[in-house]
Parts: structure tokens; sequence; C-alpha cells
């Protein structure tokens, strides 16, 4: 669906290339239908629920399809279904409606079917704060489904972002055939910002692998060099089998121990061995940094305006900020602990990534958690006089 | 028959390892072949077809089937199948899966696929237990009957399938048994046909769990007390409440008509999709037809 005359429509859905002000999740709206997303499975949840609102008046205007399901449970299981039949598809929650999603998530991680899911973070646990700011899905998101599991993380910082995290992760969802997770939040999610948005006709866009073999030597799940199998969908002639259960290379359900040794090497090592293109990190002032700021999402822009303070104190201090927060960017963020003798990781969470930075760190270096879980911002004096209080 | 029985193994996976899971005897054997004829007899190209299922004994079913096949979770194959259809219109997509998959877990979806009417076909295997697990209790398990989970009776009350289905806004509902596998065929290839959401339900028998418990015999036992206690449409209507008691009522159960959930979304579609620069000039061009003739 990326002929002259799908892009062409996808342009009369926003405005391109000229200053506008947004919200996150417009921006996420948007992203998605700029990167052809044909297909949305939703259920309202606050603080996401704008990107349902946007895409069930704007995805009929392309030929595409959107339906508010029953549950959230329903909703990742259409997403699926409808990618699995060829669209691709996103939905969009929060946190209790991301926790329902963790079943059916690994299902799509199994059977390697290309999906977006939105996270929308807002306080938890349980019913939380609906309509407050909170990163503490960030585990969840690597963690929430039963078994070893391998998804891809993204974390926006700015509305800008919130589209651009958008693309990259159909993109993503596509060459790995696996679930990518984007995780938003509340502040990101309602905020306006002014951002230029760029034309459908100029994004890359990267999608799924086709097979090129007759149907007959077709293997859904075929293991080749760089662990990633071509994706045929249903209703073109080549009929495959998908199941949750631990399957061969044409999807069969196997109990062979090198089976199934084979198939969940091979769902690690399609994302490990592609890490190095899978992660996207932006470096800042940390050439002469002897402190690294090491933050994601919401709590990043704080740290932006943390560092600029900072440093008119003659602090050396530099930020870190994965964009992709799984697969953990460990040989950028290893490399950016060289010269440091101090990480601040400041988190809307009681402290979850900070767990990697320890795991990655020596014994010399100091690693500081800022937490706040009060359902509000972490601002950027807090860092300063963290850093201060830490660096007297 | 003979050649009927053959036409079932055309249309299996002859690569995938057989045997198949059940148990001898089991009822879903013939509810999968029946399904296939009524397949066959419609004439669908394979490739048109999505078998999709959920957790269970029935839900074993499409990793044998020829066609676009796709197990899911427990209890969700009529969301993933809604996902399906809309992605891709052209494909029938039949849901196969047992009592408890669709009514307890899938309970949910039941009731909201049947109330949206999209043009899906789902075929509830009734074996009144759940006999992957070993015998638990199900939705359909009747009042008194004894499960590993309800060892001294059952003391909930049972779900009538097709009374959920019909309330919930099925427009073609029909119930059969694996005693009468040409009927259950022909009933199914109505279903198919349908546009809209149509619910076959197949009473069938598991005397590994259900039948062991409640000391009800063999396959072939469970399988008779299927023929004696169904009675056709058409008979039953000659009937009073008091000789239907304990009986079950077998055929076409409900078929009306209602807006279709993908006309009507296509409908929105043609009203609201984006007319490009491109296509409007196309559409001048022909509207303007291939010119006048002076």
């Amino acid at each position: 669906m990326n002929t002259v005359a799908a892009i062409a429509k996808r342009r009369k859905l926003y405005k391109a290339n000229i200053p506008q002000l947004l919200q996150g999740n417009e921006a996420c709206a948007y992203g998605a239908l700029a990167v052809g997303c044909m297909f949305f499975a939703g259920y309202p949840i606050t603080p996401s629920t704008e990107i349902a609102e946007i895409l069930a008046r704007n995805l009929p205007r392309v030929g595409g399809h959107f339906i508010q399901m029953e549950d959230v449970i329903a909703s990742i299981a259409a997403v699926i279904g409808a990618s699995v039949a060829g669209a691709k598809a996103m939905t969009a929650t929060s946190g209790p409606g991301f926790s329902l999603m963790q079943e059916n998530l690994g299902y799509a991680y199994m059977a390697e079917v290309p999906c977006v899911v939105i996270d929308v973070q807002r306080g938890g646990p349980s019913t939380g704060l609906p309509t407050k700011v909170s990163q503490a899905d960030t585990m969840q998101a690597k963690w929430g489904t039963h078994g070893d599991y391998n998804p891809i993380v993204l974390a926006p910082s700015s509305v800008k972002e919130c589209f651009d995290l958008t693309v990259k992760a159909f993109n993503l969802s596509e060459y790995y055939r696996s679930p990518v997770i984007i995780l938003s939040d509340e502040v990101l999610g309602h905020m306006r910002e002014v951002v230029k948005l760029p034309d459908p006709g100029e994004l890359e866009i990267k999608t799924v692998k086709t097979p090129v073999e007759p149907p007959e030597w077709y293997k859904h799940f075929e293991i080749t060099p760089d662990y990633l199998s071509p994706m045929a969908s249903f209703g073109h002639g080549y009929r495959f089998h998908l199941t949750g259960l631990t399957h061969d290379e044409y999807g069969f359900p196997t109990a062979k121990r090198e089976e199934i040794h084979q198939k969940l090497e091979k769902l690690r090592l399609k994302i490990a061995r592609h890490i190095d293109d899978i992660s996207d990190v932006l470096v800042d002032q940390m050439d002469d940094a002897h402190i690294m700021i090491f933050a994601y999402g919401s709590s990043a822009r704080a740290a932006k305006q943390a560092i600029d303070m900072a440093r008119k104190r003659r602090f050396k201090v530099g930020l870190v900020q994965p964009r992709t927060l799984w697969p953990f960017p460990d040989k950028i963020v290893r490399k950016q602990l060289e010269n440091v003798d101090m990480v601040l990781v400041p988190e809307l969470n009681q402290g979850q990534i900070i767990g990697e930075i320890r795991r990655l760190s020596d014994r010399h270096i100091k690693v500081v958690g800022l937490n706040r879980f009060d359902g509000e911002l972490i601002t950027p004096q807090q860092i300063v006089d963290k850093l201060k209080e830490e660096r007297p | 028959m003979e050649q009927k029985s053959n036409i079932t193994h055309e249309y299996l996976r002859h690569h995938k390892k057989f045997p198949n899971v059940w148990c001898p005897g089991c009822g879903i054997g013939i509810a999968m072949g029946a399904m296939i004829r009524a397949i066959d007899d419609l004439g669908l190209a394979r490739d048109d077809v999505a078998i999709v299922s959920g957790i269970g004994c029935t839900a074993r079913i499409p990793v044998y089937l020829d066609f676009n096949t796709l197990h899911t979770t427990h209890g969700r194959p009529l969301a993933f199948a809604t996902g399906v259809k809309m992605a891709n219109q052209k494909l029938k997509v039949i849901v196969i899966s047992g009592d408890g998959d669709l009514l307890a877990i899938g309970g949910n979806h039941f009731i909201h696929a049947a109330r949206r009417n999209m043009d899906i076909t789902c075929i509830l295997v009734n074996n009144y237990i759940y006999g992957m697990t070993g015998g638990q209790y199900s939705p359909t398990t009747p009042f008194s009957k004894i499960g590993t989970t309800a060892p001294y009776g059952m003391v909930e009350q049972a779900f009538d399938p097709v009374a959920l289905g019909k309330s919930a806004g099925a427009t073609f509902i029909a119930r059969g048994t694996v005693y009468h596998a040409s009927q259950l065929s022909r009933l199914m290839a109505q279903a198919i046909s349908k546009k809209g959401f149509s619910l076959v339900e197949v009473i069938s028998n598991c005397h590994t769990q259900y039948g062991r418990l409640n000391r009800e015999g063999s396959a072939v036992k469970m399988i008779m007390w299927q023929k004696e206690h169904s009675v056709s449409v058409t008979a039953a209507e000659k009937m009073t409440p008091e000789q239907l008691e304990g009986k079950f009522v077998t055929g076409v159960l409900h078929d009306m008509e209602k807006p279709e959930y993908l006309e009507e979304y296509q409908k929105i579609i043609d009203r609201v999709s984006i007319v490009t620069e491109e296509q409007e000039e196309e559409k001048s061009v022909a509207e303007a037809g291939p010119g006048d003739k002076d």
C-alpha cells in the first residue's frame, strides 16, 4: 500500500511541512497514518483515547478500518489477526490495558506477527492515576509477558518524536516481524508543541520481506542467516499455520528438543544480532562530561534543560537519551560510561531502568537515581539540586 | 459415504506430524470432517478460507487442515478472527473451538461478535467439559453433573449457547450432533453461506473425561445418547414442553436478516474516502464518455 495513489491520499490527512500546534497523541496517530497503518482496534482508556478517536475518523478516509473492541484483550487480538491477514496494524492503551495485552503480545512475539502498541503511560499500579504522568511501565514493557521475551520498545520525549518513533515502530515491526511498543506518557500525549511533520512521500518505509519461493517450498518461520523469515499473509496462496505453541519452521507445534531450542534461539538472535541497527540513542555534550544523565521519555526533556543550567555552574555533565529502551543499548551506554564517574538516572518511577545502568557500571562509578512518582514531572531544577547534593 | 470420507483426506496437511491429539472415539474428528465437507460442498477455494481457533481439544483442529490456519490464545479466536476478516474480506473466516474456550474465557468476545454481526461463522463444539486439562466443569456442564472441579456435582447453571447467541444478536443459529454427521455438514454449509454472524453448536462426546466421570459409558454409547435425546426442529414444533424435557432440538433454529458490519463499514468508506486529484481527473474523463460523435 505504498502506491502513488495511497500516498496521495495520506497526504490529505494532515498538514505537512508547516509549523502547527499538536498533541503527542495526535502526532502518534498521524505518524501511523503517514506510514500506512490500515487497521486499528482499541478500547477507550485515558490518556490514550485521542489516538483511537483520530484513527476512527481518518482510517476509513484512506480505505482502512477502525474498530472499537469489547475489551483490551480483544483489541490486541484483532490487531494481530489483521496483521496476519496483511494489514499494518496498531492499538493504543495505557497501563491497565497494557497489562491485559501481555498474553497476546507474547503470542505476537512467538508467532512473529508485526504489530505496534502505544502505551500512553499513567500512574500505577492498578487504576492508579488515570490523568497523571508516569514512566512506571518501563519494566512491564520488557518483562510483561511470560517466558523469555525480547521486545523492541521505543521512548519518545517530544511531540515530534511521537510522530517519528511511531513511523520507526512500524518499520522495525515489519522488518523484524515483531511487536514494537511505544512508551509515551500522559504529559507527552496531551502536551501541545509546535512541530513540522514530514510529508508521507518523504518517509522511509520498510515493509516485511515477502516470500519469493512457490508456496510448496515456503516455510513461514524459515531459519535464515539473519534470522529474519519472509512473511506471507492469509489469502495469497501460502497456506501456513500459526500457533502460540512452540513450533518448527513450518509453524507446526513441536516437542522435539532441537526444534524448541532452535525456535527460541531464533527469537532471541533476530533481535540480538541486529541490536546495532535497532539501537537509537541520542548523546549530547558527553565529550568532556564526568557526569552522565541517563534519561528517556519525558524525563529527558527536563534533563536537557538541567544540563544547560548545570553547565553554567561548571558541572561537566552530558545526556545519554535512549530512544530505543529495549533491547537495552548496552554497547553504546558502556562506551559512554568509560569517561564518567557518576550517572544520574531521573525516572518517573521508583527506579526501573537504573538497574541496567548499575549492571553496566564498574564499581567506581556512582549511580544515583532521581525518582518521582507523585504524578508530576521531574523539573530541571530538581535535577540540578540533585547534582549539587551528590557533588557539593 | 465412502467417497465423502476421501474428500476429508484431501484437505489434510500430509506433512504434518500425525497422529492427532484426540482420543479414539472423540467426536471432534467428526465435527472436523463435517466442516471439511461443508467447505468442499460450497466449492470454496482453500486460499480463501481461514480457520481460527482458541485453546483446547477442539482448537487443535486447524493445524491438520490445509487452509489459512490460526491457532490463537485461550478464549480469543473470535477477536483474532475479527481482525483477519476486516483486513482481508475475501476470506471466509470460520472459528471452531470448544465450550470452555468460547463461552467461559471467551464469553465476552462471543456475545460481542454476535452483536456486531460481522460475517464470521462460529462453530462451537460442545462436549460439556474441559477435556484437555482433564475434566473440569465448563459453562455448559449440566446442573448436578460431575467434573474434577465439581466432584460433588455441578451447583452452577449451564449456558444454552443457542439462546445466548440468539439474545446476543447472531443472525443464523443451528445445532447439530456428531451422530448426525451429514446433517451437521449441511448446517455448517448453511452457516458459512450466511452473510453475518452465524453460529453452529455441535453436540459432541468426551467419553474420556465427561463420560468417565458421569458414568455415561463408551464413545459409542455417548454418541447413541445424542441420537436418542435430539429432536429435529420440525418434530419439536409438534411437541409439548413436557415432552421436550431433557431433549435438545437440532436443525436451523434461527435465521434472520440484519445489516452486516463490513457492508455497513464499506458504506462509510465509500462516503468519506479521500478523492485525490488524479482520481477526480479519471472520474471526469470517464463521465465525459467516449466523446460526441459530431
